[in-house]
């Protein structure tokens, strides 16, 4: 793989850019793998980079219905943040954040980490209790959090109105090092850098059937024909309960349709990401100088990834309140994704019903920060077999232990 | 922004005025059932890319439950019956049969 | 350069002139005007930078399509970036300015030469700025920040002084765009008796015809428009709106639309923006077609513009884009520019067509007023400054760019063909298909999108459906009404469709890459996406590196990701893609039309919902009184109660002390009226209340009162409240202030969905009631003074409630206690909620009555131990976890929650467990939300937190720190000490106790 650099971009202008390489190969699919990933989402490209990275394991397939990074990885509002308040979602978000910081020199390639901050702002008491037990959690944890007084929000956070006649900023909680990321450059680095080690990556390749035998699963039927494998990770947002089907078992998964949209872009004006949880509005300032805004999730189920207008407008609604600048700017674009919620609104990384068949989805709304972590914690699990110290509070059992790990209890948004 | 019709009070409405409730026709375990019994019927859900039976309440109208029969890939409404059922009513099944030829109805399997 | 012709504009009143300003420079232009025309009329040729090079650039359209003319709007809180000037309505006063550059518009010191461009092409900046790592955040991205965003921010402290509003509109049929495809679909399904509602985007109906002119039905285009907007006027079932643009088509038939009421005529009174929600039984898109730059090197300089942008200058504004223009195209369509050209007296040095053959009559006419017409060549440079193109080039369209001649201009008008308006039709999955010999897409009537009942909901007509000549669009128009009026079970006009007189057009031929050769020199000049900067060579180089998938391509190069959203870049980007593949354009495919067709202001979305509209407060009956006593409110749901009422001059802090106090020793009232009350009726009301609740209500006395708890099927606690059983077949629920609703419902769902053969109804009574907390040691002195009702010990004992008569109101009076007083909650009619109020401070005074808040009230139920939701609970706790086992039935078969508290993780003994806990210091009170802490750091650093502090206050009454928390095995740690780190090397140290800080015997509420 030819190395990414100013130099070398100065010498390919000279030669009108001819000698750039493609950014990842192209294979035609093997008959056997050690490992079939289906999903190549941030999730899944970042699970066969680090098995081939961390573990050597690199007879590794990626089979993507349709165009690589082209779920929720490209349709997300980019946020990164890990100040969760469980022990279990705190450990595997922080190690995903912490991978972040370096994830373009890892990758040699400019995702664009741009650790701006993140305020979650406390508009009542009781959210103002939530984020403080969440931000003493947070220091225990060695994550950097802490709550901020309403006079430090607005320093930090220039244009809100602080004031709001209903919901008064009464505090926030504030992480310096949590940001964004250019969400496409993330499936991007990492499919460059698994094919680079190996890695085969089969796009347009839709995975019709899955085989099992008596011991377990064999392989999948692809649109490119059958192949076999030994191990089979599912990580296919939006598309789980459809394999899970597929395989025959049946997940605590229901896929919903997410809203978010962009304003025109303007000269740089929020330099955070900020959260107002109460009135559902997020909202943070792309590079290219579009504001960011994620909106709410419809409630029934909906695979069709199109945008609908309700939610939009509660959250511009709520907007406009916090920020009363934006008024006259103007939404540029809104979409729809498809997200898999869970029992407790947290992901499962975990073993499936049937042996060899592995799963991690369940990712909800907050899928896009997890991506590093969530990869170096798949990997670990696919390369032994078993989940280690990360994964292993997700696994699907605890849907019957009542186990559960629930964010929403600090507020009444879990991502 | 969905269109649907409550079956209880007739009215045609916008989808905000109505609030989702997830898969129909679930059976209750209570005290007494397995611990898979009781899980499934807690998380386990249909989630197909197809039709779907699913619960809505006419929230800001006539306050009742009711059923809607719903393809979630193409969003089209085959047809809203009363909650108070434990299967969906043949002229439901033969809407979406009209509609869907192909589709695998488990709810005659058992009839 | 562009000038004010002495005469014709179709559109404008040259007798009325209107004075605007460009940059403080003050110009004048004519009522009719768009801000473009006026600009152009002005000569202002230079309008704007482009996003990433900041090149210059000037007017490129005349419509929505708009890449390069955006200007900022206004000043100050009417400062509005990133407008449109060719959809700009010019009006007196308008004030506009160019965006992006520094330090002026002429002169940017953020220009990147062409020689610097090639070092930045498309996503260089994956390739670079890494090393090192602190760089990115803080040098490259500020630099790139700065650089990029097109117009400027509104100031910090802008609001909006302009008005929104949103509108509701039915129709049969919603038709959009008043062209003539779109008058004579509305015209018709007017006649076949739909109710239908006409849009039109522009001030001004006629698309197209009002420039292109022709006959229809033996009338000028014009005046059978004016025709058919005079009938369209006559008939009471047809509305037509004018500068209303359908923004976005979404499920079943719902279209957003937003109409520009008062752009134009600023500060006049009337709402700015109107949104319109529209619910549609079927929409006919007749939204026209858009015309296709052509990619050739120096195609973006300022004076080349698109043919069918310059006829409209000419004949609708009487502007002249250029003195000398050449005509570059492949179709005879664009003849027609030529020949509008001709007729205003400017000049048209040559025409120079890409096909083999140009034998047209449009051509031959051209030909004939003696312009020269080259065919087989195309351009192979523009050349010019920054105020625009001087000369350009001609070549052979099949070579590689050899020059064969220079020719002077100031203006080159391009037509690349046609593309359909396909948006409408695509944002609810419509599919289109790709016509090869028109080289265009267009929408595929066999997949349509769907409405609610599985039938097509949009239907294309005209121009929008491929049908781009006049007389093919009137007819494709006509059936299409046709063809959804059957559908709507309405009787088709029988009227025949009007008939346009065309000439005929010989077959156009579509050209990517001009000339076909171009190396990569010229490539690397050829703009596709004018405002993003994204190039020929762009797209080439993402196909080049694997970014083969055309969404790839668009996210790699940001190809149709501007403001223009792609109208006129998104089809010769994907056909350079698809020829960089060797693939067919059809498998390529489109990237996804996305709502809105154009920017919807944020104003508008929002509509009237802003400041005491936007989440209106619930308040309850003594909220005025309150308010007049100058209360700290905080929201509680949607209500707002007083967290506590402070005495001039005091603080919030004090006064929640003096509040405990004076409750403690005199006599506190407290509005309780939020709290939620559910009647349950029915002769099955105790047998349903026995599932709901985890405690036994069919045991309940009629008279009395109980404290119950309800739980999810997971076997968490999310309300509580005291259950008064008014008679053997009914009961009152009393739930928390936030959980009303919900409660309500989830009862209601039971009872609807599972229970539905109980005999119950519920009726959610919270608003009828106000209900008022006397408590104290002198509570039963205030309501006897009252007079009415015998409130003895003995008559009204703990947990009973009478009703009766106090101070005239009729009142229900429950003797229960959330903190540990003598206390009497007296519910009243919420009319007479004040008025009993104030009947409580009168007789009170003697006895030193107070009112208190919400906070008062939370320290003296934790001085009790009193569990509250919300502090005590969040979601995973379970009755057992806090203590209050006492509470869930063992005796019950079933009750919502049973079966889940049986799992093993809620059985588990090393749960956590409500605990007191009193520090070492009684003086310093523990963080809410602090964690305890036990044994070393797990590997990962986490440190073994056992459980966090919920509640915690400094008690006035026991002039101590009190607190409890949720701890791992908690009940097995009474008298341990624990460790609270606090802060970074503080930690606060506090013994385990029992919750219940104050009077454990409850003697103070047994009097």
């Amino acid at each position: 793989m030819k190395r990414y650099s100013a130099f070398a971009i100065a010498r390919e202008a000279l030669r009108h850019h001819a000698g750039w390489e493609r950014a990842w190969a192209s294979p035609e699919p093997r008959a056997q793998y050690d490992v079939v990933i289906v999903g190549a989402g941030g999730h899944g490209l970042a699970t066969a980079y680090y098995l081939a990275k961390n573990h050597g394991i690199t007879n590794v397939a990626v089979l993507e219905k349709g165009w690589l990074g082209g779920g929720n990885t490209g349709r997300n509002t980019t946020i990164i943040r890990s100040n969760y308040l469980q022990d279990e979602s705190a450990a595997i978000f922080e190690k995903s954040r912490t991978l972040y910081e370096t994830l373009s020199q890892e990758l040699n390639y400019n995702i664009m980490f741009s650790p701006r901050g993140v305020m979650m702002l406390a508009q009542t008491e009781h959210e103002l209790r939530a984020w403080k037990r969440t931000a003493h959690a947070n220091r225990l944890a060695s994550i950097q959090s802490r709550m901020v007084t309403p006079d430090e929000v607005r320093k930090i956070v220039k244009v809100i109105n602080i004031d709001g006649p209903r919901y008064p900023v009464l505090g926030g909680l504030w992480q310096p090092r949590g940001g964004t990321a250019r969400h496409d450059a993330v499936a991007w680095g990492y499919a460059r850098a698994a094919s680079d080690l190996g890695v085969h990556i089969i796009q347009n390749c839709a995975v019709t059937g899955v085989d099992r035998d008596a011991t377990g699963v064999t392989g999948v039927q692809t649109g490119k024909g059958p192949i076999r494998c030994n191990r089979l990770c599912l990580v296919v947002a939006g598309s789980s309960g459809v394999l899970a089907e597929m395989a025959g078992f049946r997940l605590p998964v229901e896929s919903l349709a997410l809203q978010a949209l962009v304003s025109e872009p303007i000269k740089p004006v929020l330099d955070c990401v900020v959260m107002a949880n109460t009135v559902h509005g997020y909202i943070s300032q792309s590079d290219k100088g579009e504001l960011v805004i994620g909106g709410g999730a419809d409630g029934f189920n909906n695979y069709t990834q199109r945008g609908s207008f309700q939610h939009v407008e509660e959250t511009v609604r709520a907007l406009v309140e916090t920020f009363p600048l934006i008024s006259r700017l103007k939404m540029l674009r809104q979409w729809g994704g498809i997200v898999d919620m869970t029992g407790d609104r947290s992901p499962i990384i975990g073993p499936a019903p049937v042996p060899g068949i592995f799963l991690n989805c369940g990712w909800g709304t907050g899928g896009f920060k997890a991506i590093p972590g969530s990869g170096w914690a798949t990997a670990e699990m696919l390369a032994d077999g078993a989940p280690r110290a990360l994964a292993a509070p997700f696994s699907l059992e605890r849907f019957a232990e009542g186990r559960m790990i629930d964010e929403s209890v600090a507020a009444a948004v879990a991502h | 922004m969905l269109l649907l019709t409550c079956p209880c009070c007739g009215v045609s409405a916008e989808e905000t005025e109505f609030h989702p409730g997830g898969e129909a026709h679930l059976k209750r375990s209570g005290p007494g059932s397995d611990d898979a019994a009781f899980r499934d019927y807690l998380f386990a859900r249909k989630n197909p890319r197809g039709v779907h039976f699913e619960r809505w309440r006419h929230a800001f109208g006539c306050g009742k439950w009711f059923h809607a029969a719903r393809c979630t890939a193409t969003l089209e409404v085959f047809g809203t019956y009363a909650a108070q059922t434990a299967a969906p009513p043949a002229h439901v099944l033969e809407a979406i049969r009209a509609r869907r030829p192909d589709w695998i109805s488990e709810w005659e399997q058992d009839r | 350069m562009s000038s004010r012709l002495p005469r014709g504009g179709r559109l404008i009143d040259r007798a009325r002139p209107v004075a605007f300003s460009f940059n403080g420079t003050r110009l004048k232009g004519f009522a009719g005007d768009t801000l473009a025309s006026a600009l152009l009329g002005s000569g202002r040729s230079l309008v704007g930078r482009s996003f990433k090079y900041h090149r210059p650039r000037g007017v490129y359209a005349s419509g929505a399509e708009e890449p390069n003319a955006l200007v900022s709007l206004g000043t100050g809180d009417r400062m509005e970036p990133n407008q449109r000037a060719t959809t700009t309505e010019l009006f007196a006063g308008l004030e506009a300015r160019s965006q992006n550059h520094w330090p002026s518009l002429e002169t940017d010191l953020g220009a990147v030469s062409a020689g610097m461009a090639k070092f930045l092409p498309a996503g260089f900046y994956y390739k670079t700025f890494i090393q090192p790592r602190a760089a990115w955040k803080h040098l490259f991205e500020p630099v790139i920040r700065r650089s990029a965003g097109l117009g400027p921010a509104p100031a910090a402290g802008a609001r909006d002084p302009d008005r929104y509003e949103h509108f509701h509109a039915f129709a049969d049929v919603l038709v959009v765009g008043a062209g003539i495809a779109g008058l004579t679909a509305a015209r018709r399904a007017g006649a076949a008796g739909a109710r239908v509602l006409l849009l039109e985007q522009a001030p001004h109906a006629g698309g197209r015809a009002l420039a292109d002119g022709g006959r229809i039905d033996g009338a000028d285009a014009h005046d059978w428009v004016a025709a058919q907007l005079a009938a369209l006027a006559q008939m009471p079932n047809v509305t037509v709106r004018l500068r209303t643009q359908a923004a976005g088509v979404y499920d079943h038939g719902y279209v957003l639309a937003g109409e520009r009421v008062a752009d134009h005529t600023p500060g006049d009174g009337r709402p700015r923006h109107r949104l319109w929600r529209i619910r549609a039984g079927h929409i006919i898109t007749a939204t026209g077609a858009i015309e296709r730059p052509l990619a050739f090197a120096g195609n973006d300089r300022p004076g080349v513009m698109l043919a069918s942008a310059v006829r409209d200058y000419v004949t609708l504004y009487g502007v002249s884009p250029g003195d000398r223009t050449v005509l570059v195209t492949g179709n005879d369509d664009a003849y027609r520019t030529a020949l509008a050209l001709l007729d205003a007296g400017l000049t048209v040095p040559a025409v120079l067509d890409v096909r083999a053959r140009a034998e047209g009559p449009l051509a031959q006419a051209v030909r004939a007023r003696g312009v020269r017409v080259e065919t087989g060549r195309g351009v192979a440079l523009a050349w010019g400054g920054r105020r625009g193109v001087t000369s350009v080039g001609i070549c052979a369209q099949a070579g590689e760019g050899a020059v064969l001649e220079e020719i002077g201009c100031d203006c080159v008008a391009v037509s690349g063909g046609w593309s359909p308006v396909v948006h409408l039709w695509s944002h609810c999955g419509g599919k289109l298909r790709w016509d090869e010999a028109a080289a265009m897409f267009v929408p595929d009537p066999a997949r349509p999108p769907l409405n609610h009942d599985g039938r097509a909901m949009v239907t294309a007509a005209g121009a929008a459906s491929g049908a781009l000549r006049a007389d093919a669009a009137l007819a494709d128009a006509a059936a299409a009404a046709d063809r959804v009026a059957q559908a709507l079970d309405l009787s088709p006009s029988e009227a025949p469709a009007p008939r346009a007189e065309t000439v005929d057009e010989a077959a156009p031929e579509a050209v990517w890459m001009m000339p076909h050769g171009a190396p990569a020199a010229l490539r690397e000049k050829a703009f596709l996406d004018f405002q993003n900067d994204v190039k020929v060579s762009d797209v080439q180089l993402a196909a080049q590196e694997g970014f083969e998938s055309v969404e790839h391509a668009k996210r790699y190069t940001t190809l149709g990701m501007a403001t223009d959203q792609g109208k006129l870049s998104n089809i010769n980007g994907l056909a350079v893609l698809s020829q960089s593949l060797g693939a067919p354009i059809p498998q390529v495919g489109t990237t996804t039309f996305r709502p809105p067709y154009t920017p919807l202001s944020f104003g508008a979305i929002t509509g009237a919902a802003r400041g005491e509209l936007f989440k209106p407060v619930r308040k309850t009956a003594i909220d005025g009184w309150l308010a007049a006593q100058g209360a700290h409110w905080e929201p509680v749901g949607d209500w707002r109660r007083p967290y506590a009422i402070p005495r001039p001059g005091e603080s919030v802090e004090d006064a929640v002390t003096r509040e405990v106090l004076n409750t403690r020793r005199n006599v506190g009232l407290l509005d309780a009226s939020t709290l939620g009350k559910i009647l349950v009726k029915g002769p099955d009301a105790a047998k349903f209340l026995d599932l709901i609740y985890t405690n036994m209500m069919s045991t309940l006395k009629v008279g009395r009162c109980r404290y119950g708890l309800m739980c999810t099927e997971n076997g968490f606690l999310f309300d509580d409240g005291v259950v008064a059983r008014l008679s053997e077949d009914s009961f009152l629920c009393h739930t928390t202030s936030g959980g009303s609703d919900r409660v309500h419902a989830w009862m209601e769902e039971w009872l609807q969905t599972e229970w539905w053969d109980f005999r119950v109804y519920t009726a959610n009574l919270t608003e009828q009631h106000a209900q008022i907390a006397v408590v104290g040691p002198k509570a039963r002195q205030v309501l006897e003074a009252l007079e009415g009702m015998d409130l003895g010990r003995e008559t009204l004992p703990f947990m009973g409630f009478a009703e009766g008569t106090l101070a005239g109101i009729p009142a229900r009076v429950h003797r229960i206690s959330f903190s540990g007083e003598l206390s009497f909650e007296v519910a009243v009619p919420a009319g007479r909620g004040q008025a009993f109020w104030d009947a409580c401070l009168e007789a009170g005074a003697a006895h030193g009555i107070q009112p208190y808040g919400t906070e008062a009230l939370h320290v003296m139920r934790a001085e009790k131990g009193f569990i509250m939701i919300g502090d005590e609970t969040d979601g995973t706790v379970t009755p057992h976890d806090l203590n209050l086992g006492w509470a869930v039935s063992k005796k019950k078969q079933d009750f919502i929650g049973k079966r889940a508290m049986e799992r093993t993780h809620l059985t588990d003994p090393d749960r956590k467990q409500l605990v007191g806990l009193a520090t070492l210091d009684p003086a310093e009170v523990l963080p809410d939300g602090a964690h305890a802490v036990e044994g070393a750091p797990r590997p990962d650093g986490i440190a073994g937190m056992i459980g966090h502090v919920t509640s915690s206050y400094f008690s006035p009454t026991l002039d101590r720190s009190i607190a409890m928390a949720l701890i791992r095995g908690g009940s097995r740690r009474m008298g341990q000490v624990l460790r609270f780190e606090v802060e970074p090397g503080r930690a606060i140290e506090a013994t385990v106790v029992d919750p219940v800080f104050l009077d454990p015997e409850g003697e103070r509420q047994n009097v």
